[in-house]
């Protein structure tokens, strides 16, 4: 068996919140609450969850920048808990972010020239004479032209910044890169762009991505992989056709049904949810998903359902198969 | 915005369509009287409201219409709430200075909104601020403050863009029914062709300023006439085509999205589009009438030969 990119384990991340004058602790936020997941070398994982289900979080936590609280996330096998300061920030060139807003995520004050420069700075690469040819590179990659390294972000539209927020990302030559909702903010003809630029890129440089996001149809377009959260927990992980074909679980379900298609003749009825996401600071017990769910049981408020398996690369957390043959997980659901 | 024209009718939902920029929301504001004016100003042209050209009346006579005649409901209701009074204060206004209800009256019809649009114990939610509510909630009550009134036209530019998809499905879901109980027309702004597939009734396709299309819903989508659409369409991701093998990679437009400032000299997309032929890059096509109702802004589609 191939050994993952990255394998996390029962990750979890919990924020407290303080009170007071003397800032004591009054509660937490359960932001990730136990999730398992591996990443492939050229694997392209979609992770996707409406607000507050912790995909963001479960990204920054993969590379360090939110304090773990317990669990553990190891790259190419070794614990990244266990590695030195040296150690992570050599790590870092090899993990990339792309944030979702090209407007806040560019340095406003600095050009395009500078805003590749500053990661090849930081980690001594590309010096000197390669400089130059480097940027170049980088910009003929994402669509832009050399030509536009001396201009500013504002100097640029959405979707051609977007461009930069990639190329700054590429310029390290990294293993793996994490979109937090990459074209979200975007409009859907530059969307559809960008779409095609990261699976070109994942394509000609064998990148691993994480795509985060809130909508599964460019989700499906662009992963292999596909993990759906639901407050701080995964509820179902399946390679992209699997997942579209048969979706286990009724939050998954839901999701899908309540994305509006492009195609009048088919208004079809959708599963309409009662009321919002809870908050994570006081989830439901047993099934996290039970105070929404349209196919909700009597054990479903007092016991977790546990991962099971479904086929080779399936899994999901729901009562509905909890009597079925399909043997119960323990811990990884890859 | 340069010279849009289209009819909003009773219990119908027209969908204005586009991108950032296209003017889809200035095209909302106008019919309001909310153009800021400096620097915005509307040149020339109708609103007839019941025969009656909005443009013509004062100020007076336009807030008497504004909020009882015609409403207006936004994306962000985080912003368009008054973050310093209650929920019940602000809708109950709406009844104080349109109906002259007592203050006691109008907080009870601000009850009986909330409930319309199921908000879960509105005894409760009424005495609440917005920071109290979640997005969903905060957009349920911005369509009470704008129903409350019974308008017959309710404007709503990106009611669900700033919602996680299950809630959008609730507020679609919402609006659909208030506009058969109260029959008003709704005129649906975004750039979600998805959500005007679900909802609208009669389309209208906007591109830098100008309408492109327009055509009933149904036509719109099976004859897709402007090759602009006809991209929007395609490069839209859709749940399923990925795993059906229907497009592997998605289509895009080229190029971007032109600034109004510096807008190309014949058909604005001349520059994007991918059947351009010479007379698109020196003349401005009209708007012509393809018959059953279905209008189109192209060179390929005009009757009769380009100058």
């Amino acid at each position: 068996m191939k050994t993952p990119l990255a394998a996390v384990t029962d990750l979890k991340v919990h924020f407290p919140i303080k009170k007071g004058i003397l800032a004591r602790t009054v509660g937490h936020v359960y932001a990730v609450d136990g999730i398992s997941f591996d990443i492939m070398p050229g694997e392209t994982l979609g992770i996707v969850g409406e607000s507050g289900c912790g995909k963001t979080t479960a990204g920054m936590a993969m590379v360090q920048l939110t304090p773990i609280t317990s669990g553990s996330v190891q790259w190419k096998g070794t614990d990244m808990a266990a590695m030195n300061r040296a150690g992570v920030r050599a790590l870092r060139r090899q993990m990339q972010l792309i944030f979702q807003d090209p407007y806040s995520s560019l340095n406003p004050r600095m050009t395009v020239h500078q805003i590749l420069s500053d990661p090849m700075d930081v980690h001594d690469m590309f010096t000197g004479r390669q400089r130059k040819a480097r940027i170049d590179f980088l910009l003929d990659t994402v669509g832009l032209s050399p030509g536009q390294a001396e201009l500013y972000p504002h100097e640029f539209s959405g979707g051609q910044r977007q461009r930069i927020g990639i190329a700054r990302a590429l310029a390290l030559d990294p293993t793996l890169i994490i979109g937090d909702e990459p074209v979200s903010a975007l409009d859907v003809s530059i969307q559809a762009q960008i779409i095609n630029l990261l699976k070109r890129l994942k394509r000609d440089f064998n990148l691993s991505l994480i795509i985060i996001s809130h909508d599964l149809a460019v989700v499906e377009y662009i992963c292999d992989r596909i993990i759906v959260m639901y407050l701080g927990k995964i509820v179902e992980a399946a390679d992209y056709a699997s997942l579209y074909k048969d979706p286990k679980h009724p939050y998954t379900r839901t999701l899908m049904s309540a994305i509006p298609v492009p195609d009048p003749e088919h208004r079809t009825r959708r599963i309409i949810l009662k009321g919002d996401v809870p908050t994570p600071i006081n989830p439901p017990g047993g099934c996290r998903f039970h105070t929404r769910c349209p196919d909700r049981m009597d054990i479903c408020d007092k016991q977790e359902p546990v991962m099971q398996r479904f086929g080779d690369r399936h899994t999901a957390a729901c009562h509905l198969y909890t009597k079925k043959d399909a043997p119960p997980l323990s811990i990884n659901p890859n | 915005m340069d010279g849009v024209s289209f009819d909003l009718t009773p219990g119908k939902v027209t969908g204005i369509v586009g991108e950032s920029g296209c003017g889809k929301s200035v095209t909302a504001l106008s019919v309001m009287g909310l153009v800021p004016t400096p620097p915005g100003r509307v040149v020339d042209g109708k609103i007839l409201f019941h025969q009656r050209n909005l443009l013509d009346l004062n100020i007076r006579e336009l807030r008497r219409i504004r909020g009882a005649g015609i409403a207006m409901i936004f994306q962000e209701p985080m912003t368009s709430l008054n973050p310093v009074y209650t929920i019940g204060n602000q809708i109950s206004e709406m009844f104080r200075l349109h109906k002259g209800y007592s203050k006691k009256q109008a907080l009870d019809a601000a009850v009986d909104m909330l409930e319309r649009v199921q908000i879960p114990s509105p005894h409760k939610r009424v005495h609440e601020y917005p920071h109290q509510l979640s997005g969903g909630m905060r957009q349920r009550a911005m369509i009470a403050m704008a129903m409350s009134c019974d308008p017959e036209i309710l404007i709503a530019d990106e009611p669900t863009t700033a919602l996680d998809v299950t809630v959008q499905a609730q507020i679609l879901d919402l609006m659909h029914r208030l506009k058969d109980e109260f029959s008003t027309a709704i005129q649906l702004i975004t750039h979600d062709l998805g959500v005007i597939a679900e909802m609208a009734d009669q389309v209208v396709v906007m591109y830098a300023g100008q309408v492109v299309e327009q055509a009933g819903t149904l036509e719109l989508f099976k004859h897709t006439l402007h090759p602009y659409t006809r991209g929007l369409l395609a490069s839209i991701p859709v749940l399923g085509h990925r795993t059906l093998g229907m497009d592997e990679d998605l289509t895009e437009i080229k190029g971007m999205i032109p600034s109004l400032y510096d807008l190309p000299a014949g058909c604005r997309f001349s520059n994007r589009c991918p059947q351009v032929m010479d007379t698109c890059r020196t003349h401005l096509p009209e708007l012509t009438d393809q018959g059953s109702g279905h209008q189109v802004r192209c060179w390929l589609h005009s009757k009769g030969t380009p100058p």
